[in-house]
Parts: structure tokens; sequence; C-alpha cells
């Protein structure tokens, strides 16, 4: 396991290169902004990897708190299950299909919804007990970083385009920020709590912050109806090409998530085993 | 459930009363609420016909530092006299004392910001140009909105290093869409300009919601430390 | 074109964040790792 590390290592820096190259060389200028919209391909994959690591981290809070009593398991279990049914059925439904927004197919969306059951069972399976948790910060903390990249790619692209840094009324950039916001208290909770319970209470926070996402984003997006906001990140139609370029690199970034993760959840397993070992030093007192 | 409600107004109770017989945090919050006004007032020039649009979020800025201070005692008596022990080892539900604390924080900051209000008034000169009923809503829901997940990160923050701080560290970013709520809703009424029906709308949304998962997971915070 | 600067700038952003974050995982790596060796060594004594 540990003799992979430095060979996925390689692979994912010649993967970074070669999306990088195609980001800067292959891919067509944009007629409208020129060569600074490149900056995409390292903003927008940034924020999805974010997103999935803040996902990751989600699931593996409700499914702590949730093990300390089998009747919340099973219940949180059914849940899942359920979601993951309507999500795979509701988008076909005719009446449902007509409510989505226009350019999204249903079958999209059923994968995406199936996917959150997917991830609860996946990560409830291959990381038990404290495993959990140490996914959890692993997962969180990482994620921090990515969005950090978000928020500081995100004003030096709007910068030159649109003539300002920042924009209050910009739904996705706030939101992005408030997610940061959250996750930062949450890493602060942690490094400040030295409660024997602190995984727990750090858990029901980012249950907490979870629920507070989809508020932050209806609350602005009001806000921005009554008060129009230049809006930064474009909507509309992307070209194929650019599309590719910008799959192509989510995908390094995601082998380099993956290994930065793999990096910061070793790094927490050794720091919970000094832990342990000065805890049993302090027991065992000091020795002759 | 009436069990529940019985709990919890008496524990309420008895809190009024022991905030009654020693009033020295209740006169030291007022003092500060006033010292806020007077700092705002001086900072930001309140010309009548501006002071509309901005008064909105300097009023919801002073009620927040104000709650914040006030919240920050909430759990300092039940952690000096090892109350909360006990309550872990009563079979009395947790939510009662979570409830009792919340109703107590709330009547408290609802009379701190009713003292505020008319000084704000005074130093800005307002004079509300849209439906005056409906701040009355905004003014509860956006009370509650802060009170209740207050009170909870207070009980989260009782055993953590810089307590005092950690408590708006974790309360902040959450509050974000109550917050705008607050003022953006405050900000329409005001100057008539918009109708504020959407962020009553989403108050009452966000305090369900919060409301609902304090309740679902005080149990744990309360056993967690 | 003056535009450009920023491309480069948010590229040269993006890595630096990484690398401080990585160097920081080393970092605390190697400390713990003497950590680790410590307290080995004092509990063998």
């Amino acid at each position: 396991m540990k003799r992979a590390f430095p060979i996925l290592a390689v692979l994912t820096a010649c993967l970074l290169i070669y999306a990088g190259y195609q980001a800067l060389i292959v891919a067509p200028t944009d007629a409208l902004q020129g060569d600074v919209y490149r900056i995409i391909y390292y903003h927008v994959p940034s924020a999805w990897t974010a997103f999935l690591l803040f996902f990751i981290n989600f699931i593996a809070s409700v499914q702590y708190l949730v093990r300390a009593k089998p009747s919340t398991k099973r219940a949180a279990n059914w849940i899942a299950l359920a979601i993951g049914i309507v999500g795979l059925v509701a988008p076909f439904i005719p009446v449902v299909a007509q409510q989505l927004p226009a350019g999204m197919r249903p079958s999209a969306i059923a994968t995406t919804i199936v996917l959150i059951p997917v991830f609860y069972f996946a990560i409830g399976k291959w990381f038990p007990g404290q495993a959990l948790d140490v996914l959890a910060v692993t997962s969180a903390e990482v994620g921090v970083v990515f969005c950090t990249v978000v928020l500081v790619t995100g004003p030096i692209w709007a910068r030159p385009v649109w003539g300002i840094w920042w924009a209050p009324g910009d739904i996705r950039l706030t939101s992005t920020l408030v997610l940061w916001l959250i996750y930062v208290s949450y890493l602060m909770l942690r490094r400040f709590s030295h409660s024997a319970q602190t995984h727990m209470l750090a858990a029901a926070l980012a249950v907490f912050g979870a629920l507070d996402v989809p508020l932050v984003y209806f609350s602005i997006w009001f806000f921005r109806t009554q008060h129009p906001q230049p809006v930064i990140g474009g909507g509309g139609s992307i070209d194929p090409r650019m599309l590719q370029v910008l799959l192509l690199n989510w995908l390094a970034f995601l082998c380099f998530a993956f290994l930065v993760c793999w990096s910061r959840y070793r790094l927490e397993a050794l720091h919970r085993e000094v832990e342990e070992e000065q805890a049993l030093e302090s027991l065992n007192g000091v020795p002759q | 459930m009436s069990s529940l409600w019985r709990l919890t107004l008496a524990t309420l109770a008895k809190d009024i009363r022991l905030e009654w017989r020693s009033k020295d945090a209740l006169n030291a919050m007022l003092f500060f609420s006033l010292l806020v006004v007077v700092i705002f007032s001086f900072s930001f020039d309140p010309l009548a016909e501006e002071s509309r649009h901005i008064v909105g979020g300097l009023v919801w800025v002073a009620f927040l530092f104000a709650a914040v201070v006030a919240l920050n005692q909430t759990w300092a008596r039940e952690l000096r006299n090892q109350v909360l022990d006990a309550y872990r080892v009563s079979p009395a539900p947790a939510n009662a004392l979570f409830l009792a604390k919340v109703l107590g924080n709330f009547i408290f900051v609802s009379l701190l910001e009713a003292l505020m209000t008319p000084l704000f008034v005074v130093f800005y000169n307002l004079h509300v140009l849209g439906p005056a009923w409906q701040l009355i809503p905004v003014g509860l829901l956006g009370t509650w909105a802060l009170v209740v997940n207050g009170t909870f990160f207070a009980a989260m923050s009782v055993r953590t290093r810089s307590r005092e701080l950690m408590l708006p560290l974790l309360l902040f970013p959450i509050s974000i869409p109550a917050v705008l709520g607050m003022v953006a809703g405050t900000t329409a009424i005001l100057t008539g300009n918009n109708p504020a029906h959407f962020y009553i709308v989403l108050l009452l949304t966000y305090d369900v919601v919060f409301t609902t998962a304090c309740l679902a997971l005080f149990e744990t915070v309360l056993q967690a430390e | 074109m003056n535009a450009v600067k920023f491309l480069y700038a948010a590229y040269i952003a993006t890595w630096t964040i990484h690398a401080l974050y990585i160097g920081s995982l080393v970092r605390r790596s190697a400390r713990l790792r003497r950590q680790l060796k410590e307290l080995d060594e004092s509990s063998q004594r």
C-alpha cells in the first residue's frame, strides 16, 4: 500500500502537467475574455473538488453521529436508501421532469442523487468507528485548502473581466465564502476543544453547516433578484472542447486531492498513535 | 410532552429569579447596549435620507454583538455549580434544559433590543416608510434565530479554550442567511422600496430548521462534555 | 496583454497555497515521527 504512493504521485504530477498544458496551450481562446478565462481550468475544478470533500465530511459526520445508537443508525440507513430510490425514479416522472431547469438531463440528476446513498454506504463500510472521524477531519482540512484556492482565484478572475474584485450578490462566490467560513469554524472547534467528545461536537457542527448551505443559497438568490448584481462566473453553454479540458483538469485535481487526503489521513492516524503512546506513558509513570 | 413543558418553565422561572436577584449582568448589558448605539452614531453619520438604507444593518450588527455578550453568560452558572453533570445523570429530558435556556436568552435579548431600538430611532431620526408592523415578525424571528443557535453553540464551547471567543466564531458563519434576512428585511421595511415577505419566510424557515436541529442534537452535546 | 498577468497570478497563487499546505503536512509529520521515536526510546529505557 505504501509503495503505491510514490508511483501514484508521479502519475498525478504527469496528469497535472498534461492537464495544465491543455488548459494553457491547447484549449481555444475565448472570444470575449481572451486568455484570462483560462483561470476557470483551475477555479472550477477546485470548487467541485472542495464541494466533494465537504460532502464527504458531511456523510462521515452523519455516520459518526448515528452510530451511537442502533436505532438511529437503522433510521439513517433507511433514509439514505429512500433518497437513492427517489432520486433514481423521480427525475424521469413527467411531472417532475418538467420542473427541471432547462439543459439538465434527468439521467444526470438521477446519477448525482443516487451517488448520495452510494457514498453513504461506501464510507460507512470502508471507514468503521474512529476511522470515520479521521476521514471527517481529513476531508474538512483538505476541503478548506481547495476552497481557499477557489476564493483566491475567483476575484483574480473577476477583476480583469468585470472590473471588480467582489460582488456581494454573486451567489456562487458568496455561498462558497460562507461554506469556507463554516468549515474554518469547524477546524477551529477541533483545535480549541479538548473535551473527550470533540469528535461528536464537530460532527454536530458539520450537520449544522450542511443544513445552512441551501439556506445561504436561497437567501442570496432572493437578495440578488431584488438588487441586481453582476454575475461573476457567467452562465450559458460552454464550448465542448473547453468542457473536455475542464473535465480533464478536474480529474487531475481529484487525483491530486486524493493523494493529499491520503497523506493527511496517515498524518492523523500517526497523531492519534502518538497521543495514545503519551497517554500510556503517563499512566505507567516515569520509567526508572 | 407536558412534563417537558413543566420542566422547561420551572427551569426558566429559576433562571429569571436568579437573574433578577443579582441584577449585575442585566445592568451591565443595558449599559453595553447604550454604548454600542452611541459608538455607532459617531461612526456612521446619521443624515436622514441615507440613514434609512444603512440603519437596518447597523441595528442588527449592534443586536448581534449584544446577543453574543449575553449568550456567553448562558452556561456560566451551570458550569460553576456542576448543574450540567446533574442533568446528565438525571432522567429529565435534556431538551427541557435547552428550551429553558433559549427562552431565557430570548426574553433577555428581546429586552435589550426593545431598549436599544428607541435609541436608534432618536440618534438616526428614523421614520419608517414601509409597513412598520412587519418589523415585529422580523425582530422576533431574527432574535430567535440568533438565540437558538447561540445557546446551542455556547453549550458546545463550554469546555473549549477561549470559550468566549469560540461562540462568535461558531455562530457567525452559520447565522449568515439569518442575518441577511434580518438586515434586508429591516431595510426593506424602513425604506419601503420592496416587500419584506420573502425575508420573513426565510427567517421562519431558518428558525424551524435550526430549532429542530438543535433539539435533535442537544442531547449529544450535553453528553459530550 | 495586461489581463494575462492575472492568469499567471491565479496559477501561481493556486500552487503556492497547495505548496504551503503540503509543507505544513511534511513538517507536522516529521515532528510526530520524532515524538514517536522519543517515546519508544524512553519506554525502552
